[in-house]
């Protein structure tokens, strides 16, 4: 792999979009002391503007070599690229959706922003990690930032139950991840991920200690994600947390989760194959079962897009654990895809909450088709592509993973997967039929912003358009593993 | 030229999405611009496509612009094949429908009293007719324009899909409702053929791309299935293809859902089941006819069902009393010409009369539309009666659809149609004889129930009431003009055509034809112009035999009916069990209802009863569903909530995996 010579001036250019979100999150926060509250448009202005910079920034120090900086504990390369681009295009559609929401209930003040800012900015610092201290730096930045976010609702109880359980939790699940790190930079001397990888070539799998190593930062990753069992906070967080945050959380974190374990069990720990394959099988069933079959048992919209995080969780880990390139490429294709769908669907729900009423309950959906058409088709749209139905993305997505483990010769996991993908299916055709077919029960009007409204169009519009032209995405995933 | 052929299938699309989608916002005015625009972007370039193929040598094209997938080997794509054929298809279609945009906005003007008053059914009805009138455009446009199976079927399914939504268009008239169900079940029966055929071409070819397949088609032509006994596979993928094409452009015995299809309003019944849509078998086996050249046996059974549909339903058509079936079982005939023409290896000849066809029959429903729209949508004929005097451009331009229809020399119909008969005459397989002898008498039935029906609406003494009379007058512009524009065609496309579909070979390599089955080389060989052809046809059979049909009509209908207007009742009478069997139009209707709809419901409510409700429902179903909510209530009750819990379920995995990886 050819580099290019670090210096000063390089690693700052690699760097660029971070330094773009980083002066974005200062500027707002010195920006909001001297605005009064009328004018805390202002703030939004800036981090649209920001992130938009950030965006521009990615596509101007992207490209398909890769660049080492800050002696090489950072890294830029087609893969960071790609997950950036998705993040920040995530994240912008987070702050359109959420604008009314959060400004009709006093929360959008100029802390949101700056929250919102550093957790993009972690997630980009995780993207291009190139050794497990950045990797953890990005981590750590993105989670504190979740925790305060999800309490931000400062009267709600739920919300304060939900950051102290996510809170401890992570800390649980740091913790081990942290550990691991430990374990791995015992054996290999290194925090850099391209020694952990020398030390598993010489050692292999019987080094105990990296096994040992491993386990532990696989959970870490686990929790990221969501997967079972170690998926108990996301129900809770989901219902607790205030829908805007929970959009959040439930899209570009995924991503960045991504890139976690892509950097962690590919680049790093790449020789370990055969032990995390299996025990992301594990993990992968077990989050494909009880996530399907739960899910069907809620009563909560939130809860149940939660449940169905976990199911899609255990599809991104089938990508991984194929151990292919394609697989892997599915996987990351994948956790792109879902997270446009998780930020259409909540999205749709910020736009349908009213001022003081969430949108909480499955009921609150009944009959949506009447009283905001276009709203509805486009939340009809994210659950048929979530249910996989074809030509919505969904559907490759999931067509592309299979395709993947079969190719591996795991033919009873991709069944496994498809029976309880059709399982899944029913809940999500379910909120279809309340959309369509149900009398509404309240008749209150549904009032949304135009740039809102362009947003979840053109949200719908790549969903459908990606299912029909998934070559791009797909291609441009490939190349972040060119084998 | 691909972006142009991308603008003539997208352009109607469009149109109809916005027209769909947004046709509460823009209105009616908006609505029926916008689709118009479609269809006239469409048609302007479709015709300067053509006229590139007739006066530029234009070389075909054949490429693809969209891969869906690739599986197995097989790929999923959307391509064009435009040659001759299709530009000439593409031309009829745009044209037509074009037509017929602008006749909607006369004819469905007043259509608010369609519909209940108090309902929300009605609500945009009108942009939702132009919204569908357009989707067929493209849908149809698909389907002529397609390079491979895959795209066909899938013009196949949506015209199909526009034509059922356009049959029960009135979701308010029950009438309308079973009349659409039934051309869905017929079309279901069909389409079931045709899927099977594409499935045979898949399986035994491996590739759904016209060209790879008619490439292969010559190897495999000594290929036997083991199917019934070991048949050879052209003759079963010919047959089952052409079962599609038996239902969607309705032969015998899958014709029973055409003359119901009445029931939507008269400009689809113009556009969709005369002058388009119906045709899409014909089109479809002289776009195989690489595969169709090299079955006999195919090519004989194609033959009959033409014949029989041609002279059997035109029979039907003499004691039909509402204007749109007597037009409607014409079709039906027409179609069985066509049908019989491709049978025959004249699939040029079978395409000649598809287009001169297209014109007239599209312009007798518009006219036939026309007198609904004076008469106040009463449609029975045994009402009107004088209406020449009231309606003269409606009058004259049905009387030259009628004259081109009965093959009146010169008019468009007779060069196609002389065409078909002296074809027919000349082929050797199987069954030609018969269908000969059909097709020659079937041209005296035509003249008779076409002035039948002329004479009884246009001449004699008026008889509808008082009232309606009063309000008798020539319908709007936005009517007569495409009455006007379609009997131009229908008059002189046949001599200008003849010459260079039938005898110079124009539509060239897109239709395959074995030397030793062309039946249309006589014609050609003995081409001495068109006035010679006119002449030679004045000698034959055929047109005494129309020109008989012309003075019985005359006689009955116009002479005998002023001196005795029950005749038409009385000869009804004296028709004694061949009215009875006509009528009840051979009893197919009977038959299906009895026996395939009485039967599968006994079928079903068996099913229904013992294993559905029982096993299915019972255990299966109903059981895996409790399974599922029995432990989808379960396992929900893991997440207590605590956070101790949580913490312990985290501390489990962690032991768990380590135990499986670490220590084992």
């Amino acid at each position: 792999m050819t580099t290019l010579t670090p210096s000063l001036t390089s690693s700052m250019i690699a760097i660029l979009p971070e330094l773009v979100i980083l002066v974005t999150a200062c500027t707002v926060l010195v920006a909001d002391l001297y605005t009064r509250d009328d004018q805390k448009q202002s703030n939004h202005n800036l981090t649209i503007i920001g992130l938009l910079l950030a965006l521009i920034a990615v596509g101007f120090v992207g490209g398909s070599v890769p660049t080492e900086a800050f002696s090489e504990s950072f890294i830029r390369d087609p893969m960071s690229d790609l997950l950036k681009g998705a993040i920040l295009i995530v994240s912008l559609l987070t702050f359109i959706y959420a604008k009314d929401y959060m400004r009709d209930r006093e929360m959008w003040v100029g802390e949101y922003h700056v929250l919102l800012l550093f957790a993009v900015l972690g997630m980009l610092i995780m993207v291009s990690a190139n050794g497990f201290l950045t990797l953890y730096l990005g981590l750590e930045l993105l989670s504190l930032c979740l925790y305060a976010l999800v309490a931000f609702d400062r009267d709600s109880k739920q919300g304060a139950e939900a950051a102290m359980k996510y809170f401890v939790l992570g800390a649980l699940g740091s913790g081990m991840l942290l550990y691991g790190i430990s374990m791995l930079y015992g054996a290999s001397g290194g925090f850099a991920f391209a020694d952990v990888a020398a030390a598993v070539a010489s050692d292999g799998v019987n080094d105990k200690i990296l096994v040992f190593g491993l386990v532990f930062a696989l959970i870490g990753i686990a929790f990221k994600f969501g997967a079972v069992p170690f998926h108990m906070w996301l129900p809770d967080v989901y219902q607790g947390a205030p829908t805007p945050i929970v959009l959040f959380l439930s899209s570009a974190p995924k991503i960045a989760a991504f890139a976690m374990a892509a950097r962690i069990l590919i680049e790093a720990l790449g020789g370990l194959q055969s032990d995390w394959g299996e025990i992301l099988v594990i993990l992968s069933v077990l989050s494909l079962a009880l996530g399907n079959v739960v899910a069907i048992a809620q009563t909560n919209i939130k809860r149940m897009l939660a449940y169905s995080t976990i199911s899609h969780v255990g599809f991104i880990f089938l990508g991984l654990l194929a151990g292919s390139e394609q697989g892997y490429a599915s996987a990351m294709f994948y956790s792109v895809v879902y997270a446009l769908m998780s930020a259409g669907a909540f999205g749709v729900l910020l736009m349908i909450s009213s001022k003081g009423q969430d949108v909480q309950e499955l009921d609150d959906l009944k009959g949506l088709s009447d009283r905001a058409p276009w709203l509805a088709a486009m939340m009809a749209l994210m659950m048929f592509s979530m249910a996989g139905v074809p030509p919505m993305v969904g559907f490759v997505a999931k067509l592309l993973v299979l395709e993947a483990i079969i190719a591996q010769g795991m033919v009873w996991l991709a069944i496994v997967a498809v029976a309880f993908s059709i399982i899944g299916a029913f809940y999500y055709l379910r909120v279809v039929k309340m959309l369509y077919f149900d009398k509404p029960t309240t008749e209150v009007p549904v009032t949304t912003n135009a740039s809102a409204r362009v947003a979840i169009t053109v949200n719908g519009a790549a969903i459908l358009l990606l299912g029909m032209y998934p070559a791009t995405l797909f291609t441009l995933c490939q190349q972040a593993f060119p084998g | 030229m691909e972006t142009v052929y991308l603008t003539i299938v997208l352009a109607p699309l469009i149109g109809a999405i916005i027209a769909g989608f947004f046709g509460g916002k823009i209105g009616r005015v908006g609505a029926h611009s916008v689709t118009i625009l479609g269809v006239g972007i469409a048609t302007l370039l479709s015709l300067w496509v053509l006229s590139r193929f007739i006066w530029h040598d234009e070389q075909a094209f054949n490429g693809t612009v969209y891969t869906w997938m690739v599986a197995d080997g097989i790929r999923f794509e959307i391509g064009f094949l435009v040659d001759r054929l299709t530009a000439l298809m593409m031309a009829v279609v745009t044209f037509v429908s074009l037509m017929v945009h602008i006749y909607t906005i006369g004819y469905m003007a007043d259509d608010a009293h369609n519909w209940p008053e108090d309902s929300r059914v009605g609500t945009n009805s009108y942009q939702r007719f132009f919204s569908y009138i357009s989707l067929f455009t493209f849908s149809m446009l698909m389907l002529v324009m397609s390079n491979n199976f895959l795209q066909l079927f899938f013009g196949w399914e949506a015209v199909g899909l526009v034509s059922y939504l356009l049959i029960g268009f009135y979701t308010v008239r029950e009438s309308a409702i079973s009349a659409n169900l039934k051309a869905f079940l017929v079309n279901r029966v069909g389409d079931f053929g045709f899927i099977l055929g594409i499935a045979a071409v898949v399986m035994y070819f491996g590739s759904l791309d016209y060209a790879e397949v008619f490439a292969q088609a010559p190897a495999l032509a000594d290929t036997q299935v083991a199917v019934l006994g070991g048949v050879s596979l052209m003759t079963l993928i010919c047959i089952l293809l052409f079962i599609g094409a038996m239902g969607k452009s309705a032969q015998m015995p899958l014709h029973v859902w055409l003359p119901d299809s009445m029931e939507g309003p008269t400009p689809i019944s113009a556009l969709i089941h005369a002058a388009t849509m119906v045709t899409a078998g014909v089109f479809m086996v002289a776009r195989m006819s690489p595969l169709y050249e090299l079955s006999t046996t195919a090519l004989s059974f194609v033959l009959v069902i033409g014949a029989v549909t041609a002279f059997f339903m035109g029979l039907v058509g003499l004691v039909q009393n509402d204007i749109k079936r007597v037009v409607a079982y014409s079709t039906l005939s027409q179609l069985g010409y066509m049908i019989a023409a491709l049978g025959a290896s004249a699939y040029a000849a079978g395409i000649f009369h598809l287009m001169t066809h297209a014109f007239f029959k599209a312009l007798l429903f518009l006219a036939a539309g026309s007198v609904i729209i004076a008469m106040h949508h009463d449609q029975d004929i045994r009402n009107m009666g004088g209406l020449k005097r009231y309606m003269p451009i409606t009058w004259i331009t049905a009387l030259l659809g009628s004259l081109a229809l009965i093959a009146f020399p010169g008019f468009s119909g007779f060069f196609s149609k002389d065409a078909i008969i002296e074809a027919v005459g000349h082929s050797h397989i199987g069954g030609a004889g018969l269908a000969h002898l059909l097709l020659t008498l079937g041209a005296f039935v035509t003249a008779l129930y076409s002035f039948r029906l002329y004479f009884l609406v246009f001449h004699g003494e008026p008889r509808m009431d008082h009232h309606t009379r009063s309000h008798l007058h020539e319908t709007p512009w936005v009517v007569t003009i495409p009455l006007i524009a379609l009997a131009i065609p229908s008059v002189f496309i046949g001599w200008y055509a003849i010459e260079p579909l039938l005898v110079q070979n124009w539509l060239g390599d897109a239709i395959t034809v074995k030397p030793e089955q062309d039946t249309l080389h006589h014609l050609a060989a003995h081409w001495h112009g068109q006035r010679e052809f006119i002449r030679h046809g004045m000698q034959a059979a055929p047109f005494w035999l129309s020109m008989a049909g012309l003075v019985l009509a005359a006689y009955y209908w116009s002479y005998v009916l002023q001196r005795n207007p029950k005749i038409d009742v009385e000869l009804q009478q004296r028709g004694g069990w061949l009215t009875h069997l006509l009528e009840d139009k051979y009893g197919f209707d009977d038959f299906n209802q009895r026996v395939f709809a009485g039967g599968s419901q006994r079928i079903g409510r068996f099913l229904w009863k013992s294993s559905d409700q029982r096993m299915i429902d019972g255990a299966v179903v109903n059981g895996s569903a409790r399974a599922v909510g029995w432990l989808a209530g379960v396992v929900r009750h893991l997440q207590t909530g605590m956070l101790y819990h949580y913490a312990f379920a985290m501390i489990l995995g962690l032991v768990v995996l380590l135990t499986l990886f670490v220590t084992l």
